[in-house]
């Protein structure tokens, strides 16, 4: 058998890789569990002999630790098949629960910079079940303003959706306040933590959370679907036992417990980690309007991620600036229209008022040192100081 | 539309572009007087406000695909 393209080489991360929000590469803790688990937890966890026995004991294993910390009982947390996986069936299960035969309320209440699974799922809700979408903006900094949310749940909210943090400009959502409110009004909140879990303390206040394994540096193909136990939830999809009933198919169980491992092992070292990353942010952050004209750098100032930093260079297109920077060795993002499929901006961008073209998301990983952002720095002036050349008189 | 001095057409244009040529083009006006950009990117509706901010200038608001700023300084 062929496997084109794959080569013999180790885990680390090539260096100028600036794009973890994207992906991290596999933490070398999961590079273990993953080979071992999938030797041991090959079986099928449904039945009743050894090696299944064994199957069962590591998907135990691995949503116990899961449901630690992201503050879960571990009857709570199912895997998914991805995190937008988690976020689809956390949003149209919530919802088929609270809304019986088109009765009940029908708002879902979003802020305006949640991921497009989120706003998709909003629209698939409009489409398929006569749900309105309530979107609720941002100030400048991408922050939602809690009791701006607080206004848009009502009576008629089937659910209410915040981010624990933005994936596009790193602003740390006040979550758990706005948790408070939609608790008091008896409205589920769901909380895409997808970019904290792993990073960040998660907020407390949610009944649906999701979450996405290979963003804190455990395999693709595993998403965490936690549901309180007192939310009620029904199934969007045809019944399937596996899974507890919430995420349908065979389980992943080596994805899962390698999963779990690279969630304890981020977790054990993510103050150390948030540190070193926070330093390197706030450099940046810092250099990039020192040694560039015009340009925008966006997101809260405080209230952020420790690892992402989001700029825009004025008169400069997003296409160009990840294509020279890749060039010069740097990968990075870009929520620019002309890096989008539909050449529409980054809805993100847009509620916050920020400019939308020549955008650079840097966002480091567990490893990324002083001298890898020096050398990302150098790289971003030359490669702005070409891209403008000609239009040094605006 | 527009009673503004300049009319800048950037229709079929994508952004950055139709910002670049109101950079370019704002200083052919009085300080006072208005530049209207036509753009069809939809990107324009973010990054019109956005240069202005950025470069203190008024911006006005827009109509339908028709932008219009006021230069300050």
């Amino acid at each position: 058998m062929s496997t084109r393209g794959v080569s013999e080489q180790s885990g680390a991360t090539p260096p100028g890789y600036f794009d973890a929000a994207s992906t991290e590469p596999l933490h070398p803790a999961a590079r273990e569990v993953l080979l071992a688990a999938a030797d041991e937890g090959w079986a099928d966890p449904a039945r009743l002999y050894g090696s299944a026995r064994r199957a069962r004991l590591l998907l135990d294993n691995a949503r116990e630790v899961v449901a630690a910390v992201v503050g879960a009982r571990p009857d709570e947390v199912t895997f998914t098949a991805s995190g937008t996986q988690a976020i689809q069936l956390g949003m149209l299960g919530t919802v088929a629960a609270r809304r019986r035969q088109g009765g009940g309320p029908r708002a879902v209440a979003v802020s305006a910079v949640e991921h497009s699974a989120v706003l998709q799922s909003a629209a698939h809700l409009a489409r398929h079940d006569g749900t309105t979408t309530t979107e609720v903006g941002v100030d400048r900094d991408g922050l939602v303003d809690p009791a701006r949310f607080a206004d848009a749940v009502d009576d008629d909210t089937a659910l209410a959706c915040l981010q624990a943090a933005n994936h596009e400009v790193g602003t740390v959502q006040p979550v758990d306040e706005v948790g408070e409110r939609c608790a008091e009004r008896g409205v589920p909140l769901l909380v895409d933590a997808a970019q904290a879990a792993g990073r960040v303390a998660l907020p407390r206040r949610w009944s649906v959370l999701a979450a996405s394994a290979h963003k804190w540096g455990g395999p693709a193909g595993v998403g965490v679907l936690a549901i309180r136990r007192d939310v009620r939830w029904r199934s969007p999809l045809p019944e399937d036992e596996r899974g507890g009933g919430r995420a349908p198919g065979f389980e992943n169980v080596p994805g899962a417990l390698a999963a779990a491992a690279a969630l304890r092992a981020r977790w054990e070292e993510a103050e150390a980690v948030a540190g070193r990353q926070r330093e390197l942010v706030d450099h940046i952050r810092t250099r990039v309007p020192e040694l560039l004209a015009d340009v925008d750098v966006v997101g809260h100032p405080t209230r952020r991620l420790p690892h992402l930093v989001t700029f825009s260079c004025l008169y400069l297109d997003g296409e160009a600036l990840v294509t020279e920077l890749d060039r010069a060795g740097f990968a990075i993002s870009s929520g620019s229209s002309c890096t989008s499929s539909t050449l529409r901006p980054s809805h993100v961008l847009a509620a916050m008022g920020a400019l939308t073209h020549g955008n650079v998301r840097v966002s480091l990983t567990r490893d990324a040192t002083r001298a890898d952002v020096d050398r990302f720095l150098a790289a971003v002036v030359d490669v702005v100081t070409r891209l403008r050349a000609g239009l040094e008189a605006l | 539309m527009t009673d503004a001095t300049l009319v800048l057409d950037c229709r079929g244009m994508r952004c950055p572009l139709p910002i670049i040529e109101l950079a370019r083009h704002i200083v052919d006006v009085e300080v006072g007087a208005t530049v209207t950009v036509l753009a069809d990117d939809p990107a324009a509706a973010s990054d019109v406000p956005a240069w202005c901010r950025m470069r203190s200038h008024e911006y006005l608001g827009a109509d339908d695909d028709a932008y219009t700023v006021r230069r300050l300084h």
